[in-house]
């Protein structure tokens, strides 16, 4: 990892590169920012640390001209800022990054880098001179990725990349960075922190959003902690502790992220054998998952970990291999009759295979429910049923708030979660595959999440959780299956799950691969 | 105490909000057709004429029984653009076969109007049924497999009939479903409120609306929530290729002969409008019926005043045009503002 050796040591005499003070933003009915001070110099990574929902979006769309604060005073480089358009910023230097892409599919990367920029003569696009600046940025950056290829054809990680290089094409004195970790592999999150520290040291000031400790600790020089839409504080992150960080995030001690389960392996409940679907993501896999226990999966991005699962399901296509539910061999999986032996599967993307935004909580929970005599009846949905269900389910999951009639699309990433949980809920299910549980919400609704699992476990539920995330599967799993390229490099039982083993058992696959 | 002291500045305030909140949910709809209806009514004296009303009313009708099927398919993510051409394929299929047996037969001319409206009503099943398969198994978007069975069924009809208006349906048919009347208001009139009551039924309380609305809301997610997505999509065209059929089947017993010039572009492009201006999302997951068939009158009615003041005919469709495309642009608007209060 690299460490920024002082060598964008921030100078306290010059002004900051950017000042925001007092800073506020409503939104009819919602006060988003309420008077929030940030400073960041040249040559600093600054963190925003917060809750969803604590006024971190909103900030750093005011800072790159998506929309203009409401009152508060903005300067940027020594000069004062008053209205500023998302291409105003830009040409001042200012270039942020977003969790939401804001690339165009059905173009090239190429294109993309140079949308609403392109260099041209009279109308003429310059193409050639656009195709060798892209390449030298490309280069220059280090990404394994070809700048004629179609975005809608890279992986997650490869659009990352592009929009990081789309970021950095203009002369950038503040960048601003969105977790921008969330889909790259270990080594791409290597080869950005090294990146990051090189444009430190040119000078340039970053804006850094992200819930993980371990990079706030490896980059961050100051944090800045906001919670409901206010500034917290700031403090130097050298002297901060996680503990202090999180109790100011939340506003509440959180002694334990993760709970202490009880687990009490009983009969297996999924056995696969050499599984390989039709796309060759999972490849000749071995799988077992016992009642009263939570069997995680952990591995890279693209290792085939989601697959399995979701062919377990029934979405992904099955090459060959079987499957047993509680011992009985499953001839043809889909989704509808995985549902009825008691599965459920909670997709990682929420917004895309999740949930219907347009329609109210109610529908969604109820959705993979009402196939059920019990709400409904010859086709009529008991619409009585059908609220005696949902309404006590959401109080449980602690909806806030406890509205079961507004639409989905609504709703923060944590109330997302709790309605894909209050749907496995709607039924009697006994089988759970969660597919990166924690992604995208914050360490509240991530307690919550754990000890909703955690229930589960100890009423005798088989667990099944694939995530990226290695603390997470640590802690919560009791045996952890360990996959790399489509097949099981590993079964970490008892002490032997470690991050230390989970890492060598990466690279021991992967030597074993080269030597092959 | 200090709660009833705080009561009241709170409530007016809030009223004020509701009365605009109810406003924008109701959506400017009423407010344009009430516009439409005393404008037209101060301009011309016919038009509350009970012969014109009874017109409006059945013309409106056939136009709902179309939207309704129309907005089923796009709530679903769809598009329907054969429902003017089964128009006239039921309508050509009814009156043949009905002819065809009258002279084979003779016989009773119950059996042979049930069989001939069995057959036209078959025909938007099988055309329905074609779309729906299309879509659903060969995954070809809706627009693009509906807009060759629009061709496809359009010539059908021509070919059956060569253009020639077939007459020989049974009298009785013609005067029971096309002329006869109940407590005063044509027949069509009770089938279109009756159809579009069973589908906001359907829509509210059953499995097949509910479902609708979420392979339309996000499919992925109907899929991993173990709905079948294909037969909900079938049913949607068919549903839709069945009730143009039933539209087809009333508008020649209205005209008492079979043409494959009845429905067509008009009605195609009207059935859409009717949706969209009722609130229907072409994103899918959104819209009801009951809007839709609200919206259905709207047009109505407006193309009759248009008729009634004398607008020239030529200039009609522009007006039209121009009418859609304002009704769609406020109710968004609307929508923005509700989303944000």
């Amino acid at each position: 990892m690299t460490t920024a050796e002082g060598s964008g040591a921030p100078k306290d005499t010059a002004e900051p590169l950017l000042v925001l003070s007092n800073i506020t933003k409503r939104f009819p009915g919602v006060l988003a920012l309420d008077g929030v001070d940030l400073d960041v110099r040249a040559g600093e990574l600054h963190v925003l640390f917060g809750e969803n929902g604590a006024g971190k979006s909103t900030l750093i769309n005011v800072i790159s001209g998506t929309f203009p604060p409401s009152s508060g005073s903005f300067r940027f480089a020594g000069r004062d800022v008053g209205e500023l358009s998302p291409s105003e910023a830009r040409t001042i230097g200012i270039s942020p990054v977003f969790q939401e892409f804001s690339l165009v599919p059905s173009l090239t990367v190429e294109e993309n880098l140079f949308l609403g920029r392109e260099s041209a003569t009279g109308g003429f696009l310059d193409t050639r001179a656009m195709r060798h600046r892209a390449r030298e940025l490309i280069d220059e950056l280090g990404f394994d990725l070809d700048p004629k290829a179609r975005v809608d054809r890279l992986s997650r990680a490869h659009q990352q990349m592009a929009e990081i290089a789309k970021a950095l094409l203009g002369k950038v004195k503040l960048l601003i960075l969105d977790e921008p970790t969330a889909s790259l592999t270990e080594r791409e999150t290597g080869r950005l922190f090294e990146l990051i520290a090189k444009l430190k040291s040119q000078g340039v000031g970053i804006i850094y959003v992200s819930h993980r400790m371990r990079e706030i600790r490896a980059l961050a020089d100051r944090v800045t902690v906001l919670r409901d839409g206010r500034h917290i504080k700031t403090l130097k992150a050298a002297t901060v502790t996680d503990g202090e960080l999180v109790e100011l995030m939340t506003g509440r001690r959180i002694d334990v992220l993760f709970p202490t389960i009880t687990h009490t392996p009983g009969t297996p409940a999924i056995e696969v054998e050499n599984l390989t679907t039709a796309d060759g993501q999972v490849a000749g896999v071995d799988f077992v998952a016992r009642a009263g226990e939570i069997t995680g999966i952990a591995g890279l991005v693209g290792c085939g970990k989601s697959e399995l699962v979701r062919a377990i399901y029934g979405i992904e296509p099955v090459a060959e291999g079987t499957v047993r539910l509680r011992g009985e061999t499953i001839e043809k999986l889909d989704p509808r009759s995985s549902l009825r032996r008691g599965v459920a599967y909670f997709p990682a993307s929420r917004g895309a295979e999740g949930l219907a935004l347009t329609r109210p909580i109610r529908e969604n929970v109820s959705m993979a429910a009402l196939d059920l005599p019990r709400y409904q009846r010859g086709g009529v949905i008991r619409q009585f049923a059908e609220r005696a269900l949902v309404k006590p389910i959401m109080e449980t999951l602690k909806l806030r708030p406890p509205n079961i009639e507004r639409a989905v699309g609504n709703l923060s990433g944590g109330n997302r979660q709790k309605v894909m949980l209050g749907r496995a809920m709607a039924r009697d299910l006994d089988i759970f595959l969660f597919d990166e549980p924690s992604v995208g919400i914050d360490v509240g609704a991530k307690v919550e999440v754990y000890e909703f699992i955690k229930r589960l476990v100890e009423q005798g539920a088989a667990v099944v959780v694939v995530s990226s995330e290695l603390p997470e599967v640590l802690a919560l799993s009791n045996r952890l299956y360990v996959m790399h390229h489509g097949k099981i490099a590993a079964l970490l039982e008892g002490d032997q799950r470690t991050e230390q083993n989970v890492l060598s058992s990466f690279f021991e696959e992967e030597k074993r691969e080269k030597a092959a | 105490m200090s709660s009833t002291v705080a009561l009241p500045a709170h409530n007016t305030s809030s009223a004020s909000r509701d009365i605009l909140h109810s406003l924008l949910r109701v959506g400017l709809l009423p407010l344009l057709l009430l516009i439409v209806v005393v404008g037209t009514s101060l301009m011309s004296p016919y038009f509350l004429g009970w012969l014109n009303v009874l017109n409006i009313l059945r013309m409106a009708s056939f136009l709902a029984i179309i939207a309704c099927g129309q907005a089923l398919v796009i709530i679903a993510g769809g598009f329907d653009l054969s429902v003017g051409a089964v128009v006239a394929l039921s309508s050509v299929v009814t009156a043949k076969v009905m002819a065809a047996l009258s002279t084979a037969l003779g016989g009773p001319e119950l059996l042979v109007a049930v069989l001939g409206v069995l057959a036209g009503l078959g025909s938007g099943f099988a055309i329905g049924l074609f779309n729906g398969l299309c879509v659903s198994r060969l995954k070809v978007s809706g627009f693009v497999v509906t807009l060759g069975t629009m061709s496809a069924t359009a010539g059908i009809g021509l070919l059956l009939t060569n253009g020639i208006p077939v007459y020989g349906m049974p009298n009785s048919f013609v005067k029971a479903i096309g002329r006869s009347q109940v407590l005063g208001f044509p027949i069509a009139i009770y089938i279109g409120l009756a159809i579009v009551m069973v589908i906001a039924f359907v829509q509210r309380r059953t499995l097949f609306g509910r479902y609708v609305y979420a392979i339309g809301g996000n499919q992925e997610a109907a899929v991993v929530s173990g709905v079948s997505i294909r037969r909900h999509l079938v049913g949607t065209y068919v549903l839709s290729g069945v009730l143009a059929a039933l539209v087809g089947i009333l508008l020649t017993a209205l005209v008492g002969s079979g043409q494959a010039t009845l429905g067509g572009d008009t009605m195609m492009l009207q059935s859409i409008a009717a949706a969209v201006i009722g609130g229907v999302s072409l994103r899918g997951g959104i819209g009801r019926v009951e809007v839709v068939a609200v919206a259905a009158l709207f047009l109505t009615i407006l193309s009759n005043a248009l008729n009634l003041l004398h607008v020239d005919s030529r200039l009609q469709p522009i007006f039209l045009g121009l009418i859609m495309v304002v009704a769609v642009a406020l109710d968004e608007f609307s929508r923005r503002r509700m989303s944000s209060v």
